[in-house]
């Protein structure tokens, strides 16, 4: 056991002090003079959020299978915690040897929100490491980012010595090979980074200079240096089934958001919803055999003794396998009693009568996610889902035995107009009144159906159709909050309808940061100068100091928000995702006319991801019959 | 069958609270593949009891957990196989077969022994080694006790069973640990400051319990004895012992045969009243 980087009265004064002490079952100790590379991954937020993410398991057990690298963990200390290691000098720690990060030789950061680059200064100023990059000598580790932040580095580029762009899987190996040599070699910091830049899906920020015109779009975007490459492509982990995964992740003793065994079974989604950035991201969608799943599930659960497991993708009803693993794993977990959960399935005759078999129907509800009040704009959106499927599904949902239905919106469209807001109450009226018509009087359960619609506010991001989209500003978001409301008030069945609506300005920066470039360090910096920092957590995002850094540094919001004319060149254009910009804007000019694009099992749209050479692209196509 | 399982608490763990120590042990038990009884319903849970809480941040070697089994291995082998379940710190040191008749670990707490140390530099001023008789030599020992009607003066006097120096500088305590009656160490402590005119520091205790008591005898004439010795090891190397083919009669008999060896271990636990 190793003595812990707080003393005793600290941890009994802080909240939770389980959050700091490491030590939790599966979690890798190694002998730290047997190896050479150290590496510290951060979650830049709370302990319960970071562990509950899956990209880090599986990087953690990548580079702990490694002998020469010893991967530990450290997330954000909360606020009580914060304020004392501020006070007392008390340098941020790994969790596995509560030694401090500012001695490992790499600080990995995951970046998974917008809204936790404050949180990046947070881990950073609290480790004692240089904020900006170009201050740090030789003695501090190297700042690595990673995760779907990174697909735009630009408002960050100034905080990171290195970005690696895409999926952690494949290239990390020749990094640590590179920076062992390096070190050997006394070539020093910038040598290292140089050499990095040149290794595929390396982003190395300095190495880069933009140029801007007077209105502030970019001219260019450019290598300042002879050798490095103009533009990274993305890395991709090909062979989804046989790669790491965590098959002892790290059980942590207190609850955390994901507390169960998680499955990833796909990744990657065929559906290409234009405002879904993972949507284009991970294409194409590559899917792991069902037979390793099912041994990967009984063996981490017998690793972990979790009571739950889940599984994960971006879309799991169009895993092909679906039905063999969920009947398979039913059967196994009723013997452990163990629960399933099932996220982000379309509610059918298959979901509902699984999930009638793992689920307590009273108790739970079923979610449904339309996006958009009207077919028209979700014609726009390319969601393809139906007013009749909703309704079906809803009706069979309530036969079913179950009460409580969730719907989410997205509010600030592309092209929406009053009617599509009032669709959103229709649509939400309609269902319940197909509880009425369906179920007779003496069969409802508490006589009552409750419908929940939620809105989110529609933020354009990076590599979406969407990215030359306009997003409104806080008052318009606002004003369409409060339309919605009033229009579900007017609703027949109004009394079964509950209506949220999520903080309209944390909305507009998210988008501000998605789509920002490298000027937006500056006012990062100002703004956690000015003490904002888990801007993620709604009650501590303090809007009016957000908009004062803007001010302050001569930036704007509003030039960053405006629709991009179809010729700009954007901060992330460099990074090439595999999804072509032509595809894109193929896409964003479909949408504006309302035409939808069939998914990628149905007909190839011609992307650009068939150059990773593998997945979706070359499985045959459904409707191979019918197209041209 | 009723099984006990008696842990140590110690080192980094000792900040894991209550309830994250009930979560902890449902996975172990699962990991070790324990072969636990479940409630039945839509969500099942483990049959699982914990004697009394611990409080955060104090170190214990005799903590105590009873869960109901379908079957069960010998002692040893679920000992075993839980403590490679197990983290650094959680250390489990018994696993024994209850008797049917025997109260689950929560109910039948009736006292709890400590050994408690002042933390460098927060020790009284003043020769408290020497003053622990006349502090109990006082007629009444009050403190403030917070209940559901708010705060309260009361005597804690009748629950302090033993309280002696552990030399060269520790204090030994046996108190009240019954949920009527129950005393916290630092509270004793802190009426012992008081007696004297001092004031106990902050965070200035560290605290083991030791064990962990039901009463044996009766109201009148209490009998202590340790929660472990309440039920006995599980001798045999058979791999699963079904339940039905363990005989009800079989249990009472292994309880006759450990008595003895009880009955010397506990005099020296009798009440000091």
């Amino acid at each position: 056991m190793n003595k812990l980087a707080l003393s005793d009265d600290i941890l009994m004064k802080i909240e939770k002090p389980a959050r700091y002490i490491g030590h939790e079952f599966n979690a890798v100790v190694k002998n730290k003079s047997r190896v050479s590379v150290r590496f510290a991954m951060c979650f830049p937020d709370v302990y319960e959020i970071g562990m509950s993410h899956l990209g880090i398991q599986i990087l953690y057990d990548m580079f702990n299978t490694m002998e020469d690298v010893w991967c530990e963990r450290v997330y954000s200390p909360w606020l009580d915690l914060d304020a004392i290691m501020r006070r007392e000098h008390i340098p941020l720690f790994a969790l596995e040897s509560q030694d401090p990060i500012k001695d490992f030789d790499f600080l990995g950061i995951t970046i998974q929100y917008e809204m936790c680059y404050t949180n990046i200064l947070q881990v950073l100023d609290l480790a004692q490491i240089p904020l900006c990059a170009a201050d740090r000598g030789e003695d501090v580790p190297i700042v690595i980012g990673g995760g779907p932040c990174t697909y735009n580095p630009e408002p960050i580029a100034e905080f990171f010595d290195l970005f690696y762009i895409g999926e952690g899987e494949t290239r990390y190996r020749d990094l640590l090979d590179l920076y062992k040599d390096c070190k050997e070699k006394g070539l020093g910091r910038v040598e290292f980074l140089r050499r990095a830049a040149k290794l595929p899906g390396m982003y190395v920020p300095r190495f880069y200079e933009a140029v801007y015109q007077e209105d502030g779009t970019l001219v260019s975007f450019a290598p300042a240096e002879e050798g490095i490459p103009a533009a990274v492509l993305k890395e991709i982990e090909m062979d989804v089934t046989n790669t790491y995964y965590p098959l002892k992740p790290v059980v942590p003793y207190i609850k955390v958001t994901q507390d169960r065994v998680v499955l990833e079974i796909q990744r990657g989604c065929i559906r290409g919803c234009r405002f879904c950035q993972a949507g284009q991201l991970y294409r194409p969608v590559r899917e792991r055999d069902v037979e390793t799943m099912k041994r990967y599930a009984l063996e981490m659960l017998k690793n972990t003794g979790h009571e739950e497991i889940s599984l994960s993708s971006l879309s799991s009803s169009d895993y092909s396998k679906l039905p063999e693993l969920v009947d398979y794993l039913m059967d196994e977990c009723d013997k452990r009693h163990v629960n399933i959960s099932l996220p982000s399935l379309r509610i059918d005759a298959f979901s509902l009568d699984v999930m009638s078999k793992v689920q307590d129907v009273r108790k739970s509800s079923l979610t449904f996610a339309p996006e958009a009040g009207s077919q028209r704009l979700r014609d726009v959106i390319n969601k393809g889902l139906t007013e009749e499927v909703i309704l079906k599904g809803a009706a069979m949902a309530f036969h079913g035995g179950w009460t409580r239905v969730k719907l989410y919106f997205m509010l600030g469209l592309p092209t929406e107009t009053q009617e599509d807001i009032r669709g959103i109450a229709e649509l939400s009226n309609k269902i319940a009144a197909t509880f009425f018509e369906e179920i007779p009087k003496e069969e409802r359960k508490n006589g009552r159906v409750q419908i929940v619609a939620s809105t989110s506010f529609f933020v354009p991001k990076p590599f979406t159709p969407f990215q030359w989209a306009r997003q409104c500003t806080k008052e318009e978001f606002l004003d369409k909050a409060y339309f919605t409301k009033r229009c579900i008030t007017e609703q027949l069945n109004q009394k079964s309808i509950k209506y949220n609506w999520h903080e309209a300005d944390v909305s507009v920066m998210e988008g501000v940061l998605a789509r920002g470039d490298r000027r937006l360090s500056k006012v990062l910096l100002k703004v956690y100068e000015k003490g904002c920092f888990y801007d993620a957590w709604g009650e501590y995002y303090q809007n009016e100091k957000w908009l004062e850094a803007f001010e302050e540094c001569g930036l704007n919001v509003d030039f960053y928000t405006r629709e991009r004319s179809l010729d700009e060149l954007f901060p992330w254009d460099f990074i090439d995702c595999g999804v072509t910009k032509d595809f894109l804007k193929r896409e964003w000019q479909k949408a504006l006319a309302g035409k939808t694009s069939p998914n990628c099992k149905k007909q190839c749209q011609g992307c650009g991801a068939n150059r990773f050479g593998g997945g979706i692209c070359f499985e045959p196509r459904e409707a191979d019959n019918f197209c041209c | 069958m009723k099984i006990r399982v008696k842990f140590r608490k110690y080192g980094p763990v000792r900040f894991i609270g209550h309830l994250d120590v009930m979560r902890f042990f449902q996975k172990a038990l699962r990991r070790a593949e324990i072969d636990v009884k479940y409630t039945s319903g839509f969500s099942p849970h483990q049959i699982m009891t914990f004697a009394a809480p611990l409080g955060v941040g104090l170190e214990s070697n005799g903590e105590y957990m009873d869960i109901e089994c379908n079957s069960v291995t010998a002692s040893r082998d679920m000992m075993e196989r839980l403590n490679r379940a197990s983290v650094p710190g959680i250390e489990v040191v018994s696993v024994r077969l209850l008797p049917d008749s025997a109260g689950n670990a929560m109910a039948s707490v009736a006292a709890a022994e400590y050994t408690v140390r002042f933390r460098e530099g927060r020790e009284p001023d003043f020769d408290w080694t020497q003053a622990l008789n006349e502090f109990l030599n006082q007629e009444k020992i009050m403190v403030t006790k917070e209940t559901k009607k708010g705060i309260q003066e009361v005597d804690i006097k009748s629950g302090i069973y033993e309280m002696r120096l552990d030399p060269p500088d520790a204090v030994h305590l046996l108190l009240d640990a019954s949920s009527a009656g129950n005393i916290k160490p630092v509270k004793v402590l802190e009426a012992f400051c008081g007696a004297f005119g001092r004031e106990l520091m902050e965070n200035a205790l560290f605290i083991t319990r030791e064990d962990v008591y039901t009463n044996a005898g009766t109201l009148e004439e209490p009998r202590l004895i340790s929660l472990n010795d309440v039920g006995a090891d599980i001798g045999t190397d058979a791999d699963i012992v079904p339940m039905d083919t363990v005989l009800t009669d079989t249990v009472p008999k292994i309880i006759m045969e450990d008595d003895s060896h009880h009955e010397q271990n506990d005099s020296r636990k009798t009440s000091a009243q």
